[in-house]
Order: structure tokens, then sequence, then C-alpha cells
């Protein structure tokens, strides 16, 4: 696009983007303070994942954008034609095809590869923000591994709810030492942040953090011995491709409460579906 | 006996005022001692400073965990706060503040024992059932909110929430202060039976002779930010040196 | 120089008026703006001057912007003071936003849902790139297709499975800020009065430190609609309603995951914006305020401004704030001169009480 830098964002702004990811390589889930820019997205539409992308994008990437699973969802649609707008990369709803990946709360159902990265949007990057607002006080827990108020908050949960009620977002702890928030995923997602081939980079534009999982890590989603993390996801069967082991989306048919439900990943379902049609012809 | 808390020479002013002025002294481990004097006069400043939530802008506090005693100021705040979370407690006056009254009374016992890496939820409740039977409240309040609880309950299980741990040194800050008279007796024998029990070196501040009398090995009087009398607890308050002393004893009522 | 004493106000207010007249006016080359280019123009900023002046009326929000040289608090201002002037006739039969004619209605809770989701005139998925091309191409005019029938509420999909919390508004007459002042405890129907016309920035910032923390909601837009209600009164000459003519509303119905309390149950509870014109930021934080201040009616601890209902009333209403905060620059020098003579006698005091130690 005439007038703007490739990727939209300046090289410099780029070069202080890629040494905050750097760092956040280097201590894997620790929250990096970055300057975060004003993007021509608004805060809250993924800024931060945004700006990483841009930061990291080369003319022969190819680019998927997914939100809440699918790539026909309008926020992805605009990321999307954003990055095809302002760096003219090839784009791709193929999970397998991509070599970045940026999502808000989903982790596609396929497999990633070593040669892929994934952008999470992350919302709130401080796990601990509901515990404890201040975000200097927070800092400070973090540095002393003082995590006691979020095991609290679980046990809390399992006596009052039988279960722990974190149903998205659910914390876990990157390679040992830093509590992380996964961005709001579904906790169905988790186990698939554990010693992933990608490198996973989460960004905080509003809140303007960084931090990052490099691949092959530890990610272990909290949990008590007696009570091990165990994610839900609806019982159902995908309408369309008739997945059982998807995460899916539930839709409102009518207003009798009729419900409908299909794989959030539009890429997966599609892919699922051409394979029953390959195998069948 | 062996010293485990030693403080050398501490000084600090807030602006004008001298809320320590020369303050040394030394606990024993499994010692009681306690720090009198009327309001104003540094006490709980020393309180503060011992338990490492002030620093004093002169002197040395030494700590000695086994290895040999250590100045706390050259330890780090990581290690501080490891020693504040297990091996260190501290009572404040108003349980409210140290307690998280929406989380229910098991939560707040079982933080800090989670906070040193408890994992197993069913003997987190386990642990927590036991000290709210020691502190004598009922165990089937295990799950409610201290919100609901009364003054004296809240004190209880703020005792259970710091003695879960085990800790060996644990501060006290009028830990009577703010409860009505008749349970206060019932919450000063509480303390001096489970003190004597776990064998703990005790920290106390307190305004109130009666309470020093009842539960201290050791007293020390302070007035102006000063020490002006030391020793014995029966000793010091049988027989005060001091003119301030022997008119604090004298204010208060013969038992 | 010689002293001169301060008089002649008069003069000087004149003059100032003066001045203010012409730098109102601007460069008088240029021509000037009509009221009715600001209304057709300048939507979002007579939306706002409506709610803040909580009266509806788009052609006098026009004219108070114009006549406030764009300071949306003092056209607000301009707006309630006219509003002071006019007979309260009849009240009208509560709105009905259900049957809405819709222009835009999204639910962020469900993919798809009957009535379907539709963006509406919205800058949700533009990209903020300033456009240097002026004047503007004419856009192409489109034939703007209306749902023709009503689409349920999603709050009312969810309540059927009750999941939701029934609607806690009550049913009695609402009471009324415009009669009476505000007193507290506040019921609900009060606090949504004074959020609805309370300042747009205070609500925000109140609703985005509840997402950062302070008083947490776990808020999920339900849905959010925009479009025309009918409004009707019912004459007591008549005893039966008639329709008097059509308002703009923008209505956000939160819901909110809620963990239970000792009184209530697990269950998503309800969170509700409702403001005059197209303004989706207002009503999403007027929802999510609306929802903090019930803190105390679930049982959850009162901890964050936002849920501190007596806090937020109080210094919502910008007419207010913007007078008292302004007033400051008005001479307080007799208040000053006292404040001067006891600073200096406690400086003497400490100066002796130094000098005896």
């Amino acid at each position: 696009m005439q007038g703007y830098n490739f990727a939209y964002l300046d090289e410099q702004t780029k070069r202080m983007i890629r040494r905050a990811v750097l760092k956040a390589v280097a201590i894997p889930g620790h929250q990096v303070p970055f300057a975060s820019r004003e993007m021509p997205l608004p805060y809250g539409w993924g800024t931060g994942g945004i700006q990483l992308t841009a930061a990291l994008i080369g003319p022969d990437d190819v680019l998927k954008v997914i939100d809440q699973g699918a790539d026909d969802t309008t926020n992805a649609v605009s990321i999307r034609s954003f990055f095809a707008r302002v760096a003219g990369v090839r784009t791709t709803t193929r999970t397998t095809e991509a070599s970045l990946i940026q999502t808000r709360h989903r982790i596609p159902e396929t497999p990633l590869r070593a040669d892929q990265i994934i952008i999470y949007q992350v919302p709130m990057p401080d796990p601990l923000y509901r515990l404890e607002p201040s975000r200097p006080v927070a800092r400070r827990l973090h540095a002393m591994v003082d995590y006691g108020a979020m095991h609290v908050k679980l046990y809390e949960d399992i006596t009052r709810f039988g279960r722990v009620a974190v149903s998205y977002d659910h914390p876990v702890m990157v390679n040992q030492r830093y509590l992380m928030s996964p961005s709001p995923i579904p906790a169905f997602d988790n186990p698939k942040l554990h010693r992933s081939p990608a490198l996973q980079l989460f960004g905080a534009g509003r809140e303007k953090r960084i931090y990052a999982v490099p691949p092959f890590t530890s990610v272990v989603s909290l949990d008590f011995e007696d009570h091990e993390f165990n994610p839900q996801r609806a019982p159902q069967t995908c309408a369309l491709c008739g997945s059982t082991t998807s995460y899916l989306d539930e839709m409102v048919i009518d207003d009798q409460g009729g419900r409908m439900f299909a794989c959030s990943d539009t890429d997966f379902c599609e892919q699922q579906r051409q394979a029953q049609h390959d195998h069948a012809a | 006996m062996i010293t485990l808390l030693e403080a050398h020479a501490l000084h600090h002013r807030f602006g004008r005022t001298a809320a320590l002025d020369d303050v040394s002294l030394t606990l024993r481990r499994h010692e009681i001692l306690a720090i009198v004097g009327e309001s104003g006069s540094g006490k709980t400043t020393l309180l503060n400073a011992l338990s490492g939530r002030l620093t004093p802008q002169r002197g040395d506090i030494l700590y000695d965990d086994g290895g040999g005693p250590r100045a706390l100021a050259s330890c780090g705040e990581v290690v501080l706060r490891k020693l504040q979370r297990a091996r260190w407690g501290y009572i404040a006056q108003d349980p409210r503040s140290a307690l998280r009254l929406d989380i229910s009374a098991g939560g707040n016992i079982g933080e800090r024992l989670m906070a040193s890496g408890a994992r197993h939820y069913g003997d987190i409740r386990a642990i927590a059932t036991h000290w709210l039977e020691a502190v004598e409240i009922d165990p089937a309040r295990l799950d409610d909110l201290p919100r609901y609880f009364s003054g004296g309950m809240l004190q209880r299980l703020q005792i259970a929430a710091t003695l879960v741990t085990a800790p060996e040194l644990v501060f006290m800050d009028e830990p009577t202060g703010g409860l009505d008279v008749s349970v206060q007796a019932r919450i000063l024998d509480l303390i001096r039976s489970l003190v004597r029990r776990l064998g703990l070196a005790v920290v106390l501040v307190t305004h109130d002779i009666g309470v020093a009398r009842l539960l201290a090995d050791r007293l020390i009087v302070m007035r102006h930010g000063r020490i002006v009398e030391s020793g014995l607890t029966d000793q010091v308050l049988d027989d005060p040196h001091d003119e301030y002393t022997q008119l604090l004893v004298a204010s208060v009522l013969p038992a | 120089m010689a002293y001169v004493a301060v008089k002649g106000g008069e003069v000087a207010i004149g003059a100032a008026h003066a001045w203010l007249a012409r730098v109102r006016r601007g460069d008088p080359s240029l021509p000037q703006i009509d009221a009715v280019q600001i209304e057709a123009q300048l939507g979002r900023a007579v939306d706002r001057v409506m709610a803040e002046g909580a009266l509806y009326d788009r052609h006098l929000a026009a004219l108070a912007i114009l006549q406030a040289q764009g300071d949306l608090i003092e056209a607000a201002f301009l707006l309630r003071a006219y509003r002071t002037t006019l007979p309260r006739l009849i009240d009208t039969e509560p709105v009905d936003t259900g049957a809405m004619r819709l222009h835009r209605r999204i639910s962020a809770i469900f993919k798809d849902l009957p009535g379907g989701q539709r963006l509406g005139p919205t800058t949700d998925y533009t990209h903020r790139l300033l456009d240097f091309e002026r004047p503007e191409p004419e856009p192409v005019i489109t034939t703007i297709a209306r749902t023709a029938s009503p689409a349920p509420r999603a709050t009312d999909l969810l309540g059927a499975e009750a999941l939701l919390e029934p609607d806690p508004s009550g049913t009695g007459e609402p009471a009324d800020l415009t009669m009476a002042a505000l007193g507290f405890p506040a019921g609900r129907d009060l606090r949504l009065q004074t959020l609805a016309r309370g300042d747009e920035g205070f609500l925000l910032a109140l609703g985005y430190s509840t997402q950062r923390g302070y008083g947490n909601t776990h808020p999920f837009v339900g849905e959010l609609r925009v479009g025309e209600v009918a409004v009707a009164i019912t004459p007591p000459e008549l005893g039966f309603a008639i329709e008097i003519g059509d308002i703009t509303l923008t209505e956000c119905q939160m819901v909110n995951q809620f963990a239970g309390s000792k009184a209530v149950p697990p269950q998503f509870t309800r969170g509700y914006g409702l403001c005059f014109g197209h303004a989706d930021r207002r009503a999403i934080a007027m929802a999510l305020v609306d929802r903090s201040m019930r803190a105390e009616d679930l049982g959850e601890d009162v901890k964050a401004p936002a849920q501190n209902a007596e806090f937020v009333l109080s210094h919502c209403d910008n007419v207010e704030a913007t007078g008292f905060v302004e007033h400051l620059k008005l001479p307080h020098h007799v208040d000053f001169q006292s404040a001067l003579e006891t600073i200096r006698a406690m400086r003497r005091d400490a100066e002796a009480s130094d000098a005896r130690l």
C-alpha cells in the first residue's frame, strides 16, 4: 500500500518488538514490557497480536488469521485483509499451509509444526489480575514465585462447586517457573500448549506486554494431585463433519431452544469433510 | 539457649520523631519476649523492623536459621519473603486485614501451605480441619466464609492460618487488642497453650501489662523509641527500677 | 507599575463575551456551519449530548453543540438548562426494546442465533487509517434491508434454560431522578437513570477498571441492539395508549458469569445499559457498571470503585462535575487569606518549638 511501510510498522518499531520477542523467548512465560503502538484497529481487537505479526512477517510468509477458531469471523477477516493490504502477503485458511497463524481464543485442532509460529491475541496478560489488580504488586509476586493465592482460588472452586470453575484462560506454569495466562482459549486447548513444536508468541497491545513459549517447553495447567486438570468440551458431535473430538460451537437455531453444534475450527471441519468425500469417491 | 533473632543499635525516625533510638535486643529459641509501652513508644515500629516489614534507617537485624546468624538486610527480598511465608508468622491485631474474607476458612488456612508447595487437595483439607480443632473452631465451619465469623473466631482463624506451616518464630501485634474482655481471656489461654506446645519463639507487642505477665518470659519496656528497662517478666513487673516502668505497673489494678 | 484594584467586572465580562463570539465564529471568510448539518453529519456527537443532556431532541442538541463550539459537556449543560424550563406533561409507557426496528444487533455469546447477527452502520471492522481525501466521495446509495420481524433477545434464549437470573428490575412504579433528589441506598431504577445520563468518559473508565481486575464481573455481551422504538403515551382522557413518535436507542444486555454466593446459586447474572441514540460504548460501559454496583445485593465483596454505588452515582454527572471542578477558578481570595494566616501562625509555632529543643 502506498505511503506505508511493508506490514504497516516502521522498521525501528519492528526491531523494538523483535527485541522484546527475543527476551520473551529467553525467559519463557515472563511478561516483557514493550512500547506498544496505536494500530489502525482498536485496542481489544488484537493489537498485540497484530504488532507481533507485523514485526515478524516477511514477503514469503503465508498468513492465517482465526478468531474463535474460524477464518470467516468478522474480526479474522478484517485482520487478514489488513495484512493482505499492508504487506501484500499470501493468506490462507489452511492450518497446514500457514507459516504464521494469528489467533484469538483458539489453538487449531491440526497439530502445529516446528516451522510455524502461532501468535495469540491477549487481553489480560497477567494471570493474577483477578486476585491482585495492582500490576506492580503482581510483578513482585511473579518475581518471588508467590503463587499461593492462585491455588487458593482453585481450592475454593473445588470446595464450592466440586470442580475448578475456570473454563477458559486457565492459568498454566511455564517451564516450572512462571505462571502464565494462555489467553482466553478454552481449557480444552491447554494441553496443545505443552511441548508444542511451534514457537508460541503472545501479544497484549493495550497492556503493553509480550511473552512466549519456546518450542518443546513444558506448559502445565494448574491443578491438584487429587483433582487433576480436566477440561470440558460439549459432549455432542459436529453436525457438519461428525467429529467427536474437536471443540464445538453451540448455535441457537430457533427461539424454542433448538441448538446445533459444529466445529469451532472451520478449517479442521472442512478438511474432515473433504477427507470423507475423498474416501467415499 | 541459642539466639534466634538479634537486633543491634536500631535507629529509625519518622520526620522529627525518633521511633527507634539505639534499640538492641536478643531473642532466644522457644522464648517469648513482650514489648510493652504506651502508643507512640515505638513498639510497633520495632516489631515491623524485626519482622522484615520495615527496614530501619540504621542498625542490623540478624536471624539464625540454623546455619549461623545472617543480616536480614543482606539476605534479599526473595529469601525474606520465603521466611515470612513459612518459617515466620505474623498475627495482626485486626484479623480482617490479614485474612481473605471472601475465601472459606479452609482456604485461608490452606494458603500458606499452598504457597509453600502443597498440591494435594485432600491433605490440605485434612490439615485445615485439624487446625480448626486446634483453635477450637467447629470443623463444620471449614467451608464457611469468615465474613460471617465473630471477632474472636476471626482471631482464632488467623492464628490457625499462621501456625499451619509450623513456624519457629511468630510476631504478634496486640493479638487480643480489638476483642471483648471475656473473649480476650480465652484467646490468651489458647495462645499460651499453643505457643508452649509448639515451642514457638514469639515477639509480642502489647500495651497491656496483664497480657505480658501471662505470656512472656522476658519483657522490654519502651518509651520515646528507647528501651528503658528489660529483664525477666516477673522481675521487671514485681520490682521495676525505671520510674516510667513503675508508673506503668502502678497504673494496672492488682489481679 | 501602580496597583490597579480589580473592579469593573461588568466591562470585563462584556468584552470577554464579545471575544468569545468572535472565536466561536472563526474565520469570517468561511461559511457558517448550520445546526442542521451538525444534526445530519455529527450524529454521534448529537447522540451523546442528548444522553448526557437527558433530553431527546436532535435539533436542540445540534444547536447546543454549535453554541458550545463542539464542547460536548458544555452542550449537554446547555440542553439540561433548557430542559429545566420545560413542563413535564405526562409519563410515557415503558418502551418495548424487544419490538425494536433494528439497525444493528449483535450477540457475542452465540455464533449464530434466531434473527441473525446484523452489523449495521458500525466502525467495528474498519481500519483506522486517516482518510485525506476531502470532500469524501458520495457513498453509493443502497437500499438498507430492515428485519421485518423483531428478533428475540439473546438473553431470553438463555433465560429459557434458567441459566440466567430472572430480570432483577422491579415491577412497581419506578423512581424519578428528575423529580426527586438522588438518595441512598439507591434502587436499581435510580441507578440506571443516573448512569443513562452519566458522563460517557466516567462510565467508560469505570467499566474498563472492572475489566482490569478492580471488581471483575466476568462480562459477555449477550446482545447489543440499536434501532427505533415507538414511544407511546396514555392520555387520561382517552384511557388507551397512542404512539407519538419514534426514538433511536442503544441497548446492551450483559451476561455475567457468577460463581454464586450464600444467597444465590451459580448462574449468569445481568448488567443492563440503555441510552439515547447510537452509542455502543456508552451502553456497554453502563451495563458493566450496573452489574458492578449489584455486588452488594449478590453477596460479593465490595472493594473496587465501580462496586461502590454511592461513589459511582455521586460522581457520574458531568454537568455537576464540570461545574464544581471549574468553579475553582472563581475568586477564593477571602478563604485563601485566612489559610495564609493560619499557615504563618503554624510555622511560627513550629519554629519556636524547634528553638526550644
